[in-house]
Order: C-alpha cells, then sequence, then structure tokens
C-alpha cells in the first residue's frame, strides 16, 4: 500500500512557485476567504510577466497580514498599520520596485486609516488589496471600522451601531487612480483586478470581500464560511463604473462590485520629479532607479 | 568608502546645530529622509529638502511620526541610507517602528532633538529628558547606540559617525541632540569629501539559493540583502528564525532576542565613547552630555578655582553607557556629580555602576534652560570638602 502512494507522482501546485511553500500549511482557518485572493494575487503574478525579483510586498498586521509572509517575493510583515508607509518607503527608496500592499480592514483602514487616505492623496506608486472581512479576525472579532451596522462583533455583542466607511468611496475621493471591489468568488474578475492593478501606476486600490468563517459567521448565525462565500457571490452585483457614493455596504445586503475608478494620473514620483527638473533644470539629480545606494 | 563630493559642503561655515547635522546626514551619504514637522528640529529637514534634490536624494514629509519613522524602515531595506528628525512628542510615535528596526536589524538614523516634555511641554526651549525613552522606549527588550553632540560642529561629525554605527551593527541609532545644540550657532568646518570615511551598505555576496537573512556565521551580525536583488527574503517583527520566518517558542525568543542585545551588549566597551578631562587624581568626576557638559565645563573651573581637584567626564555615547569607566572610577573618586536637564536619568546609571563606592549626587534641571553653573559648583564643593 505504502509502496503504491509513493509512486503517485503529485504534480506541484501552478501558484506554487510564487508561495512559500516551506511555510505551508498556513495558519488561515477552513473557509476563510483569504486563501483565494492568494491565489488570485499568484495567478496573476504569473501572468503579468513581470520580473519578479522586482516585485515587493508589505503586510501590516492581522490574518491578511500574514499574506507577505506566505509570497516569495521580497516580502515585509511590517507593524500594525503601518504598511502603507513602510511601503512608501520601499518604493522611494528604490523607485524601480514594483510595491504591493496586502493588508485587512482593521490593519489598513483603522488603525492605518491615516496613512491610506495620504498614500491615496499623494497617488503613491502602490497597490493596495485589502482583503475585507468586516471584522478583526486574529484577536477574535471585535468590531471594526468595515463592520456592517447591526452586525455583531464580540465587542459589539448587540449588534454594532457604528456606521462602516464605504472604502472605495474613500479611496476614490481622497485620490486614487484605480478603485475596484470584488468578492473572493470572484476569482476570475479579482485576477484580472490584480493584473490590471499590476500594470497601472499611482495608487491602486482593490477591496475583496471575504468571510470571515469562525467569528463573523459563528457571531452573525450565518453558517460556515461556505455558506457566507455563497451569501457573498449570490448577492453581489457587477455596475462597473458606479459612482462610489453609491457602493456603501449593510448587513447582509447586495454588494456592489466592479471597477469603479481607472483613471491614469501623474503618481508622487512623476508630480516630484517633472516638478524638479522645471525648477532646477539639469541642475536637478533625481534617485536612480535602482536606489540611493553609494557604491565603492 | 569616501563620501560623494556631490552631498559634502566643504568649507568653514557658521551653523547651527539642527543645519549641521543634516550637512553630516547629507555627508554620510544619506539619501532618504522622511519626518513630520516639529519644533525644535525642523530646520534639519528643511536644511536636507534644500539640498536633496542636487544630490539624488528624495525627501517627504509624511502624515506624521508613525509614517515616517515606517517608511525610514523601508526605504533602508532597499539599501538606501534613511533617516528621520523629531522632538520628544513625535519620538514618543517612532517607538513603535524604532522596535520593528531594532527587531529586523534595519540601520538607520533618528534624531531627537530635546525639549522640555512630558507631553507638548516646552516646544521652543531645551530639555535632556529624553535619555531613558531612548534607552528603553519601545516596548520589549532590545539595545540600541544613542550619541549626544555638545556643539554644531559635533552635530556634523557624529551624525556621520551615527550613520557608520548604524550600518556597522544593524540598528538604528538614536542621535540624542538637545534644543540649545540644535539652535546654537557655531563655527563648523567640513572637511573634503575624500577625508570622511564612510561605512557603506555591505551587501551579501552569499547567492541568494544559499541567503538566510539571519543567519551569523560566530559574527553577531547577519549579512544584508536588499529588496529588488533577487533575494527573495521574509522579515518581521514576529520573533523568528535565521530564515526570517516567525517561529513563537521560547527557544527562539532566546536564540533571536539575544543577540538583539548581545551584538551591543558585548561590544559595549568598542562602542561607549567620552571625553575627560582633569579625571585622574580627581576627587569629585562631574559626568554631563550634550549642553550641560559645556554648561558644567565652567563650574569645573569654578571649582578648581576654589582649590577643588574635580575632573569632567563627557558622554558622546550615551547608550551603551561606559558602565567600565564609571565602575573603575568609583574605586578612586569620593563622587559623581551628574547635572542634567532632567529630575535624574543618566544619574541612575552612574549610581548603578558607581555601585556605592561612590556618591551620584543628581544636579536636576526640569527643563526651558540651562543650569547656572554656580549651581553645579555648589554641588561639587558640597561633596568635595
Amino acid at each position: 500500500m505504502t509502496d503504491v502512494i509513493e509512486k503517485i507522482e503529485m504534480p506541484e501546485h501552478p501558484i506554487a512557485p510564487f508561495i512559500r511553500m516551506d511555510r505551508m500549511p498556513h495558519i488561515w482557518c477552513p473557509t476563510c476567504g483569504i486563501g483565494t485572493v492568494v491565489k488570485c494575487y499568484a495567478a496573476a503574478l504569473s501572468d503579468s510577466g513581470l520580473n519578479l525579483d522586482k516585485v515587493s510586498i508589505v503586510s501590516g498586521i492581522g490574518c491578511t497580514g500574514r499574506v507577505a509572509g506566505y509570497m516569495k517575493l521580497d516580502a515585509f510583515h511590517s507593524t500594525h498599520g503601518r504598511a502603507i508607509p513602510f511601503a512608501t518607503g520601499v518604493k522611494l527608496g528604490r523607485p524601480e520596485l514594483l510595491v504591493t500592499v496586502f493588508s485587512g480592514d482593521g490593519d489598513l483602514v483603522g488603525i492605518g486609516g491615516n496613512h491610506f487616505i495620504h498614500a491615496a492623496r499623494r497617488n503613491m506608486d502602490l497597490l493596495v488589496i485589502l482583503v475585507n472581512n468586516f471584522i478583526y479576525g486574529m484577536t477574535g472579532g471585535q468590531n471594526a471600522p468595515t463592520t456592517p451596522l447591526k452586525a455583531r462583533s464580540s465587542t459589539m455583542p448587540f449588534g454594532n451601531f457604528e456606521r462602516p466607511f464605504n472604502l472605495p468611496h474613500l479611496a476614490a475621493s481622497s485620490g486614487a487612480s484605480y478603485v475596484a471591489r470584488w468578492t473572493c468568488l470572484h476569482t476570475r474578475r479579482l485576477k484580472q483586478a490584480f493584473e490590471e492593478g499590476l500594470q497601472r501606476k499611482g495608487f491602486r486600490f482593490i477591496e475583496v470581500i471575504a468571510p470571515c468563517s469562525t467569528l463573523y459567521a459563528r457571531l452573525n448565525k450565518l453558517g460556515s464560511g461556505l455558506n457566507l462565500m455563497r451569501f457573498y457571490h449570490d448577492s453581489a452585483e457587477v455596475r462597473n463604473g458606479e459612482d462610489t457614493r453609491k457602493v456603501g455596504m449593510g448587513f447582509q445586503d447586495k454588494i456592489i462590485c466592479g471597477k469603479f475608478v481607472d483613471e491614469e494620473g501623474p503618481t508622487f514620483l512623476d508630480l516630484m520629479q517633472q516638478h524638479y527638473k522645471g525648477v532646477l533644470k539639469d541642475r536637478y539629480v533625481p534617485m536612480p532607479p535602482e536606489g540611493g545606494l553609494l557604491h565603492e | 568608502m569616501k563620501a560623494d563630493p556631490k552631498s559634502v559642503l566643504t568649507g568653514t561655515h557658521y551653523l547651527d546645530g539642527d543645519y549641521a547635522c543634516g550637512e553630516g546626514a547629507m555627508a554620510a551619504g544619506c539619501r532618504f529622509v522622511a519626518g513630520y514637522p516639529i519644533t525644535p528640529s525642523t530646520e534639519v529637514v528643511e536644511r536636507i529638502s534644500q539640498r536633496f534634490p542636487f544630490m539624488g536624494g528624495t525627501f517627504i514629509q509624511m502624515e506624521d511620526e508613525l509614517a515616517s519613522m515606517a517608511a525610514v524602515v523601508g526605504a533602508s531595506w532597499t539599501g538606501t541610507k534613511s533617516m528621520t528628525v523629531t522632538s520628544g512628542p513625535g519620538f514618543s510615535l517612532m517607538m513603535e517602528n524604532i522596535g520593528l528596526a531594532a527587531m529586523m536589524e534595519t540601520p538607520c538614523v533618528v534624531v531627537n532633538v530635546q525639549r522640555g516634555g512630558p507631553s507638548t511641554g516646552l516646544p521652543t526651549m531645551v530639555g535632556q529628558a529624553d535619555m531613558m525613552q531612548a534607552r528603553w522606549g519601545s516596548h520589549g527588550d532590545y539595545e540600541l547606540i544613542a550619541l549626544c553632540p555638545q556643539s554644531p560642529q559635533e552635530a556634523f561629525d557624529l551624525t556621520i559617525d551615527a550613520f557608520n554605527l548604524s550600518e556597522e551593527y544593524r540598528v538604528p541609532v538614536l542621535f540624542m541632540m538637545d534644543e540649545c545644540v540644535g539652535h546654537m550657532t557655531e563655527k563648523v568646518v567640513i572637511p573634503p569629501a575624500d577625508q570622511i570615511q564612510l561605512r557603506p551598505r555591505v551587501l551579501t555576496k552569499v547567492p541568494p539559493a544559499e541567503f538566510l537573512p539571519y543567519r551569523v556565521n560566530g559574527s553577531q551580525i547577519p549579512e544584508f540583502a536588499r529588496a529588488g536583488d533577487g533575494y527573495r527574503f521574509h522579515t518581521t517583527g514576529l520573533t523568528h528564525d535565521e530564515r526570517g520566518y516567525p517561529v513563537m517558542t521560547v527557544e527562539m525568543q532566546e536564540i533571536c532576542v539575544r543577540r538583539l542585545v548581545d551584538k551591543i551588549r558585548l561590544n559595549a566597551d568598542k562602542i561607549a565613547r567620552y571625553e575627560e578631562d582633569g579625571v585622574e587624581g580627581a576627587d569629585v568626576v562631574v559626568v554631563a552630555y550634550g549642553i550641560t557638559a559645556r554648561v558644567a565645563r565652567e563650574a569645573v573651573d569654578l571649582a578648581r578655582a576654589q582649590g577643588r581637584k574635580v575632573g569632567i567626564l563627557r558622554l558622546i555615547v550615551a547608550w551603551p553607557f561606559p558602565e567600565k569607566r564609571i565602575r573603575e572610577l568609583s574605586k578612586r573618586v569620593k563622587a559623581f556629580v551628574v547635572p542634567e536637564i532632567n529630575y535624574g536619568q543618566m544619574v541612575l546609571e552612574v549610581e548603578r555602576c558607581a555601585a556605592e563606592r561612590a556618591a551620584a549626587i543628581p544636579v536636576p534641571h526640569g527643563g526651558g534652560g540651562v543650569h547656572d553653573p554656580e549651581r553645579i559648583c555648589a554641588a561639587i564643593l558640597e561633596v568635595a570638602k
């Protein structure tokens, strides 16, 4: 019997080259939505034709904050809420790099909310992937700035009465050049969004709705993560180009998905370099694309 | 390696400490600065933002000090030498990512032009009350290096040393200026670039397939790979193994954090730096740093004029503390007199090292001004009777 099993050749998983397989199994719960988001991101990297040596990934803290740690890229697991400014440093320190920020809702728009709006305002060259599970998962299901009204969390045991963020609107009104929202079951569209995100410049924001099976689903008696995933998928309505003011979400409500903003605009680095070139002419010395490392 | 002539303002200048610190950073090869405006430190980044566009440097004013420090850590991982500049309230906010820099072993420099505290305190007036925060400000155990310049000339010279030390030990180096030194204008001599010795960021030569970001081979400091060179490394603020992967065990905590502490503690004698005058044969030694060291010198002269045998030991590196030297001196002197612009911080270290072999007398000042030398002199006379 053992002999038979040993002879079965396991084909390598198609995303294995992009994942730190030596860190598997991952920490995520069964039917957590983050895994499919990672799969889509890896598939987008695979099809992008990019030189992955020049792609860095930065996460903050939390369940989605573990993504950077599983990607076979130059990967930074930074502090809670600070993935965006950390990534800003990576981008400005070596401008040729393509930098992805991959983190959760609590991390990026709770504790890190100020950094989020300022990076969008600057149109900082970052692809920001935010997995929204409506709750603080890693710490045990506390209320998040994205928890829908009436939904229960461990710190709102009688239902949430705080108004949540409408994240696409927050990003768009702060100046993001690309804004989209999908659920983690829209794998084809999500991968396509990531591919676009990898190709565009400026602050690209992609929100992905994903179930927290262990806490959000349980606290709200919504069944398993699989039930919730199916519900999100079925409640999703694709409205590309929709006015972001109209895409806020209620509890177990319709989820408006789509690409809402896709406008090429000058990034922070474009503006800085064009401005200095204009004002200082040939006296301006920009940082080389490979960074400000001084060689012997 | 030698400094880049583009960034070295060779000549004799009349500069304040903040500007001199900025010049020191640029000469040291700093090419990324992130900061948030705060008095009395802002002139450092104003100087840098004026000159960076001519030497390939990038300055960004971030939304707060949390972001500034995070950006500095991120930029340093690309190999670009990085710095931020602040004062007390901003220093408090930076503690989070100073801890991250310590854990990830990220070379960088954090300038704190100290003002009176706590809280908003005295924004435009001097203090030296962040010295213990410099040591213990971020949570958890770690060891860093902190320098204390006493003049604009030293603000220039020691900023270069701060960068070099941060590269050598892969730690954030805290540059603990004070408002007086920051705002005092004096002669600053900037040497030619080829006379400024820099420690470059040394990149590993181990091929990516064999490289482990936290492997140490006998030394205490791992080799460095920067983002974008194909190493595909992982680094984290979590307790980690030599691969940089999180490992949450008692054993790994011991290996990981022990080395962070040991790489400075075991080199403390090498890093410690102080300047002495008249210490041999002295009954009393004044221990001081920053602007207070200059005031104390006046007090020492006054006491000597009255026939007392008084020496002075000026701390140039505050952390690691020169334990060994204070211990030696404590066997020979009656007392240490420690004036500082706080209610007693570094005096605690002096007291600990003296271990009751000699008295450690604090001469506190709440901040907003410097000591009257007569007060320090009175403390000396009191113990040197």
